[in-house]
């Protein structure tokens, strides 16, 4: 009997910890491909999350309440991130910072919205993501009609006359960026001299890019990511071509510059403007070097979403998905990204893309001459 | 024509990658009659030693390009052969005598030990290696098209032939060799007449590796970069290769993977890049239909 009293009080208190933690945590999600070949860039948004949520709790979490950090793994795969999607959305996760992939952000925001749950994307740039009258989904970045129509426009204008190729990955991201790039180019007058999609994951280009030599190609334009535009750049240095290339910002990772070595000099992509550099950006940046981070491509991107939903959290005093949603959609937030508003479809209102090239040192900057128009 | 040419060193080059790997495929299976589709992977292990060996050697100092070669070569090859030895003792040795799909089912999980092991160990990023051997020829030049054949395409096609007429010579010549050619003929007499099998199978295991390894570093050098799922696309491909150039065979398993290598690039070359792997398995398909056996593979004798 005495046995049963001391178990019923035990269980009692443990039940009772258990309580009280979880209402001390919000467990809130980062997702991306934290494995796998883009494996680099699920590292920014990890970097940027943790960063984030260390930050925000220092400075008293979101209602008195301390942020717990839960990773997700979609190696940017789009069932295991609809897998991923179902998993958060179950958990009651009020907010997910991501995914990277476009192709993966979009499947897993159907379980995030039949969940309630929030999805601020660091880095989907498809236009498709936000096209579907979904009140859970918004981004930090720009879109790939954005990107597509700046790229599309700087070439039809810089390299008029000359032969151009357009190459994409078949991906969600890869194929709507080179398709947006190809309007704006054909807009601008200019007809690319080749269109050709090869396969993620595939490391043999020589015979595609023998044909670009072939046809005098004199500007390549890659819709994909940055192992296979690496790749093809390093095989058209080694096969003799100069030619220049241009693509999107899935090459903002240093991991770019690993694959090509010094082929990679010259390279060109549209980025939004520099978040390092930002005068709001200086604090953060200097807490993130101090760790060996460099906050490259989305880190600072991801931070900046972690605290647009916890400051709409805070103001709207609840972390219910639909309210927080709305809060963010009518609200203006400071972020290390500059101050940042919401159109009705949850893509931001100012988008400033602009052109970087890689130079010797393996670093990239932006180009002033390549501002868009 | 002078874009004929330079497919055709693309070609070459690849195929050549492919066929070494198909030898590892063709010898197992014409020796025990199973599919190692562990090999792939083997392929995988011995690219990320010549990798680490690469590193290392460059942190000590050994600048010398071609003895830095010559010592990955060797790194590589004992360690990966180390490997093909444990996975055949291990995975398969117990299961011989055992029915004929267990071999297969413990091949398919090698490949996948080794792959996640890999993975789990080396981080599953890209990892690159800087260009190494740079360089090359101009061949021929007309109306503005050059061709080039690059040092590294030059070295590849080289090491396999070299290797290519070395096993020969060795399966031809050698006990080993005639110890192979008896196991392959008939297991059970070859070890009635006195032949080691254990001993005869786990050397056919070795060299395969060995054969991969050097396949890994060729394509490290090649293109630069692995991460621990080629082992998987260029194992396809190989195997592919093999059974195309009729199963059991060495000089087929060469053919094979030179037609492979072939084929896909002259695909993307000609037509589109998007479809090459579609072609080289409807060419595949083709083969098979009007030459089960692959082109030069012989018809299985019923063995009374």
């Amino acid at each position: 009997m005495k046995t049963i009293w001391l178990a019923g009080v035990a269980l009692g208190t443990s039940l009772a910890l258990a309580g009280t933690g979880a209402a001390q945590d919000i467990t809130v999600g980062v997702a991306g491909p934290m494995t796998g070949q883009y494996a680099s860039f699920g590292t920014q948004l990890k970097n940027g999350a943790e960063a984030a949520v260390a930050d925000i709790n220092a400075a008293g979490g979101v209602m008195g309440k301390k942020l717990k950090l839960e990773i997700g793994d979609d190696a940017c795969d789009p069932k295991q991130a609809r897998a991923i999607g179902e998993k958060f959305a179950s958990a009651k996760l009020p907010f997910v910072a991501g995914h990277y992939c476009s192709s993966s952000s979009i499947p897993a925001s159907e379980a995030y919205q039949d969940g309630g749950v929030v999805q601020i994307t660091p880095a989907s740039t498809n236009p498709t993501f936000t096209e579907r009258n979904m009140w859970n989904t918004f981004r930090v970045c720009g879109r790939d009609d954005q990107q597509g129509s700046i790229a599309g426009d700087f070439v039809a204008k810089t390299y008029k006359g000359k032969n151009i190729a357009i190459l994409q990955d078949k991906s969600t991201y890869g194929k709507g960026l080179a398709d947006e790039m190809k309007k704006a180019l054909n807009k601008g007058g200019l007809k690319e001299k080749m269109y050709e999609a090869y396969t993620q994951g595939d490391k043999d280009f020589n015979s595609l890019v023998s044909k670009m030599k072939a046809n005098k190609i004199d500007v390549v334009y890659v819709g994909g990511y940055h192992t296979e535009a690496g790749l093809i750049l390093r095989q058209m240095r080694s096969q003799g071509m100069t030619s220049q290339m241009i693509s999107g910002d899935a090459i903002a990772t240093n991991e770019f510059w690993s694959i090509t070595g010094d082929a990679g000099e010259g390279m060109m992509f549209t980025f939004g403007s520099d978040p390092r550099k930002r005068p709001t950006a200086a604090a953060i940046v200097k807490k993130f070097k101090d760790k060996n981070v460099d906050p490259e491509g989305y880190t600072l991107y991801t931070y900046a979403a972690m605290s647009i939903w916890t400051q709409a959290a805070t103001k709207a005093k609840t972390t219910d998905g639909k309210k927080v949603a709305e809060t963010i959609k009518a609200g203006k937030w400071d972020t290390v990204l500059g101050p940042i508003s919401y159109d009705k479809k949850g893509d931001i209102t100012t988008v400033d893309y602009v052109f970087y090239k890689w130079s010797k040192d393996g670093k990239y900057d932006e180009v002033p001459t390549g501002k868009g128009s | 024509m002078e874009y004929f040419v330079q497919q055709l060193i693309i070609g070459v080059t690849l195929g050549s990658i492919y066929g070494l790997i198909a030898i590892g495929y063709t010898m197992v299976y014409g020796i025990i009659g199973m599919i190692n589709f562990a090999h792939g992977d083997v392929f995988m292990v011995g690219g990320f030693i010549a990798l680490t060996a690469f590193l290392a050697l460059l942190a000590i100092g050994v600048t010398s390009i071609p003895l830095a070669l010559f010592l990955v070569l060797l790194i590589a090859m004992a360690l990966t052969a180390l490997y093909g030895w444990a996975v055949e003792r291990i995975a398969y040795r117990p299961l011989r005598h055992s029915y004929r799909l267990a071999p297969l089912i413990s091949a398919i999980g090698m490949s996948i030990i080794l792959q996640n092991f890999v993975q789990i160990a080396q981080g599953a990023r890209v990892k690159p290696l800087p260009p190494i051997i740079t360089g090359g020829h101009r061949v021929m030049s007309s109306e503005g098209y050059d061709v080039d054949i690059s040092n590294i395409q030059i070295i590849v096609v080289l090491t396999t032939l070299v290797l290519m007429l070395g096993f020969s010579w060795l399966v031809a010549k050698t006990r080993l060799g005639r110890d192979m050619r008896a196991c392959e003929q008939d297991l059970k007499m070859a070890s009635l007449l006195g032949v080691n099998i254990d001993r005869t199978i786990s050397l056919t295991f070795v060299i395969g590796a060995a054969l991969a390894s050097v396949a890994g570093i060729m394509y490290l050098l090649y293109y630069g970069v692995i991460d621990f799922y080629i082992g998987f696309v260029a194992g396809v491909k190989a195997f592919t290769a093999a059974v195309l150039g009729g199963i059991g065979s060495l000089p087929g398993a060469m053919l094979g993977g030179l037609l492979i290598g072939l084929i896909e690039t002259f695909w993307s070359a000609y037509f589109s890049i998007e479809y090459k792997d579609v072609a080289a398995f409807s060419i595949l398909i083709v083969v098979l239909i009007f030459l089960p056996t692959g082109i030069l593979g012989r018809p299985e004798v019923e063995k009374v």
